[in-house]
């Protein structure tokens, strides 16, 4: 027994990279809050989290103290990094207006790291986004999952190609003569679409198949939109459907059914209003801000949406979504504090922008919880979260306090 | 027999309210732990600890249980879009002419979330894509289905109200609207120096009628702000177009208030210097465009600390009425101190819209516009229980209409795409 502690000192000693925090509550959020707790980090993972008491420090460790400790947040959507502070054409990547359809568009080719809206949402605790083309077309492009702390694309992403971003509904048509000009036609498109990568698809597999695969003239011409789709249809990229309206919202539980593919619907402002289909076809809802502007599809969106959506025990998670203006990025902790107050309450809500998020997006075993294994990502604070006047005055991302800032 | 008692003195009394059984926030004194409020039409009729209250002899009252509560002066929200858009349009930058109140949809559910979020009077405010794009309106959000209903008279009957202007980019535009900083200024100097020889001119006639220049309704509302009767609501971001406004404003002496003030930390002992109060706009994020990539929760903080009264606006549809208390929140989260915070959105508000001797803050002789609230102000946890104007209760939360705008959900929005200041200049679109 000695001997056993003596030895595990000793590895922890020789290893340069340990950090512990400690924090007066450690909110693992996959197991109860934790008072006196704290995290140990070795090599850009958590090797322990438990009580202060728990463990033995060698005093070679980096030692990291806070009030409040939680997992790094987790944006279920946001479109940072692709949108810029700016707003010039310069660092807008987040909308290419020339095709309704463009699910070819990668985000790994458009997201800067290094852009200042990304350091803005870290320092408020963020730390993994699901980031990509906003919603604004009726097909805008691919989505990705990454960290908010690296230099190069390389050095952040978690899934290169996360989803396909569609939207359906009022904000995905084209005025005058352009299409599509209303539901119908977005609909007919988009099911046309995915037709054709359906038969792309089984022609594919036909080759692949068959005894003479080596003659590559046999395979279908290479197309990068129908292979994306393609890649919807195989449960590789679910499609993201933006969608407000009840019937934006059938409409996309319907394609889901006629294709069987996988949907998650992003925005959701009427999702109370068919909470019972929803929940049927087994869809989660990545829920709206809750500060989005009630007007046009949106009029009719509440703050208790989150709150009511869960209660019906349909899978949520927090977003910041897309802004056109301002704010060019939302902060997910406010966000996900507004919803705590509007019914989700702070445990549920917690949940749904670091766990439930996570699991969501389908990083779970790397991110989104404090538990030996994952990412050392953590946010600390010097309070509650969720109140205005807290601050978060840490971010640990893989192990590296990337900021010191107090915001 | 208590329960009908109250009903029946609700019923024969209804602007008659005793506030008891919680806080008192004065903002201009120190916060009373167990206070009252007592209102008679309207107006306050005192303020204190609950065992100071007096009743009345012979008036009956209603008595408002604020269970352990807190009550403040209804919120003042100095820069607001609420109702629609109006003021001037596309055919000049400098329209001084034309009036808000000519454009208000007072049925605007926006103005229901508003009463939601606690507050009780608004300036409303033309856009900023003109050098000068009208005239703005205070309004008291009593319970009126017209404009008429809820215009603030001025004791000589006028209605109160400021001037919009702005500089920076949302002005700037193809012909006729300026392409420059230095051609805003100049348009705006040279109008102003017609608007000083039209007030001349009518000085210089005195009785003589002959003598009277035509009426010109630019001009005369130019006159205004040059008289100081009227104050100029300046909207300004970056910290040299701040500068240009207090130039301005000394060159001709007109009485100001600076919206937004993005840069407003990088130049406040030159604000202070010039002893021009300031109404803040709070985003999320800094930029959406160039000339708001440094706007800073410690705007707040800093500007008070050089001297500078401020304020902070809801702009909304830019934020939304009912997080209004957000802002000075998060103002407080970069260090601003709880007393400013507290003033920033009653007294403070009203001073900016030269009608701090008749709300703001919880005195005797004041109007009775308050706002009954389940907790701290600045707590995201807090709900906005009850508002009251001038006496009327105009929000109830245990009513389920006014539940409804203060929540959102079915029919609590707005159909039609709204106002939202500053936008027409960007790139973008999208949702």
């Amino acid at each position: 027994m000695m001997s056993t502690v003596l030895l595990a000192a000793q590895i922890m000693a020789a290893t340069s990279s340990s950090t512990i925090v400690y924090a007066d509550v450690v909110h693992p959020v996959s197991s109860p809050p934790i008072k006196n707790g704290c995290i140990v980090i070795r090599d850009g993972h958590i090797v322990k989290v438990g009580t202060a008491a728990d463990i033995k420090p060698t005093g070679q460790e980096k030692v990291i103290r806070c009030a409040v400790a939680t997992p790094g947040l987790v944006d279920a959507r946001g479109t940072v990094g692709l949108t810029g502070q700016y707003n010039i054409p310069h660092d807008q990547d987040m909308l290419e207006r020339s095709k309704p359809i463009q699910p070819e568009l990668r985000a790994i080719d458009a997201f800067n790291p290094r852009e200042r809206l990304v350091e803005w949402v870290r320092q408020f605790g963020t730390t993994t986004v699901h980031t990509g083309h906003a919603p604004g077309e009726l097909v805008s492009g691919r989505t990705m999952i990454c960290k908010t702390y690296g230099d190069t694309i390389n050095e952040v992403v978690i899934v290169p190609d996360a989803m396909i971003a569609c939207t359906l509904g009022e904000s995905g048509l084209k005025s005058q003569d352009k299409s599509p000009g209303n539901r119908s036609k977005s609909m007919a498109m988009l099911r046309q679409r995915l037709i054709e990568a359906q038969e792309y698809a089984r022609k594919h597999a036909a080759v692949t198949d068959s005894d003479d695969k080596d003659e590559p003239e046999d395979f279908p011409k290479r197309n990068l939109q129908l292979e994306a789709l393609a890649s919807a249809l195989n449960g590789d990229m679910p499609l993201l459907i933006h969608a407000h309206r009840t019937h934006d919202i059938m409409n996309a539980l319907r394609l889901a059914k006629e294709f069987d593919i996988k949907i998650v619907i992003d925005g959701g402002s009427e999702a109370y209003r068919v909470m019972d289909e929803i929940k049927e076809a087994g869809v989660p809802v990545i829920v709206h801000p809750q500060l989005i502007r009630m007007y046009g599809e949106m009029e009719n969106a509440s703050f208790t949406t989150a709150a009511k959506l869960a209660d019906a025990g349909i899978p949520i998670a927090m977003q910041t979504g897309y802004e056109s203006y301002v704010p060019k990025v939302r902060v997910l902790v406010f966000e996900a504090a507004q919803a705590a107050a509007h019914g989700l309450g702070r445990e549920r809500a917690l949940r749904a922008c670091t766990l439930d998020s996570a699991r969501l997006l389908g990083v779970d075993d790397r991110v989104g919880s404090l538990e030996p294994g994952k990412d050392a990502d953590i946010a600390l604070w010097d309070g509650d979260p969720f109140e205005w006047t807290t601050h978060c005055v840490g971010v640990i991302v893989d192990g590296k306090q990337v900021s010191t800032v107090v915001r | 027999m208590l329960t009908s008692l109250i009903c029946a003195l609700l019923m024969a009394t209804p602007s008659n309210i005793l506030f008891t059984n919680g806080t008192v926030i004065p903002v201009t004194g120190p916060d009373i732990e167990d206070g009252h409020i007592y209102v008679e039409n309207g107006r306050i009729m005192s303020v204190g600890p609950a065992a100071d209250f007096a009743a009345p002899s012979n008036t009956q009252y209603q008595i408002v249980d604020l269970e352990g509560g807190m009550v403040m002066p209804g919120l003042i929200c100095t820069h607001s879009h609420i109702g629609g858009w109006g003021g001037g349009d596309r055919s000049s930058p400098m329209q001084p002419e034309t009036r808000i109140l000519d454009a208000i949809d007072v049925q605007d559910p926006g103005f229901r979330r508003a009463v939601a979020g606690g507050l009780t009077t608004l300036n409303i405010m033309p856009g900023s894509g003109h050098l000068c794009s009208g005239q703005t309106v205070y309004v008291k959000l009593r319970n009126a289905n017209t404009i008429d209903g809820r215009l603030i008279r001025l004791p000589d009957a006028q209605i109160a109200g400021g001037l919009k202007m702005a500089n920076g980019t949302n002005p700037q535009n193809g012909p006729p609207f300026p392409g420059t900083r230095g051609k805003s200024a100049a348009l705006v100097r040279q109008r102003l120096i017609e608007a000083q020889e039209y007030a001349n001119q009518i000085k210089r006639a005195g009785d003589d009628m002959d003598k009277l220049p035509p009426r010109d309704l630019a001009l005369e509302t130019l006159a205004e702000a040059l008289d100081g009767t009227r104050v100029i609501h300046h909207h300004t971001h970056r910290h040299d177009d701040i500068m240009t406004v207090l130039r301005l404003a000394e060159e001709f002496n007109f009485r100001l208030v600076l919206h937004h003030v993005s840069d407003g930390w990088k130049v406040a002992e030159e604000i202070a210097e010039a002893d021009v109060p300031c109404s803040i706009i709070v985003i999320d994020s800094p930029g959406g465009k160039q000339e708001a990539i440094d706007i800073d929760f410690k705007t707040g903080k800093v500007l008070t600390e050089a001297g500078v009264s401020i304020a902070y606006h809801t702009d909304d549809w830019i934020t939304d009425s009912r997080y209004f208390l957000r802002s000075p929140a998060l103002g407080m989260r970069a260090g601003l101190d709880r007393e400013t915070a507290l003033r920033s959105v009653t007294i403070n508000a009203a001073e900016m819209l030269d009608l701090g001797d008749r709300i703001g803050s919880l005195e005797v002789g004041k109007d009775a516009d308050l706002v009954w609230l389940s907790g701290d102000p600045f707590s995201n946890f807090t709900k906005i229980r009850g508002t009251w104007v001038e006496g009327d209760r105009v929000f109830d939360i245990k009513e389920s209409e006014d539940l409804l705008f203060a929540q959102g959900g079915w029919g609590a929005g707005n159909a039609e795409r709204p106002y939202m200041c500053c936008e027409e200049h960007v790139h973008g679109g999208g949702q």
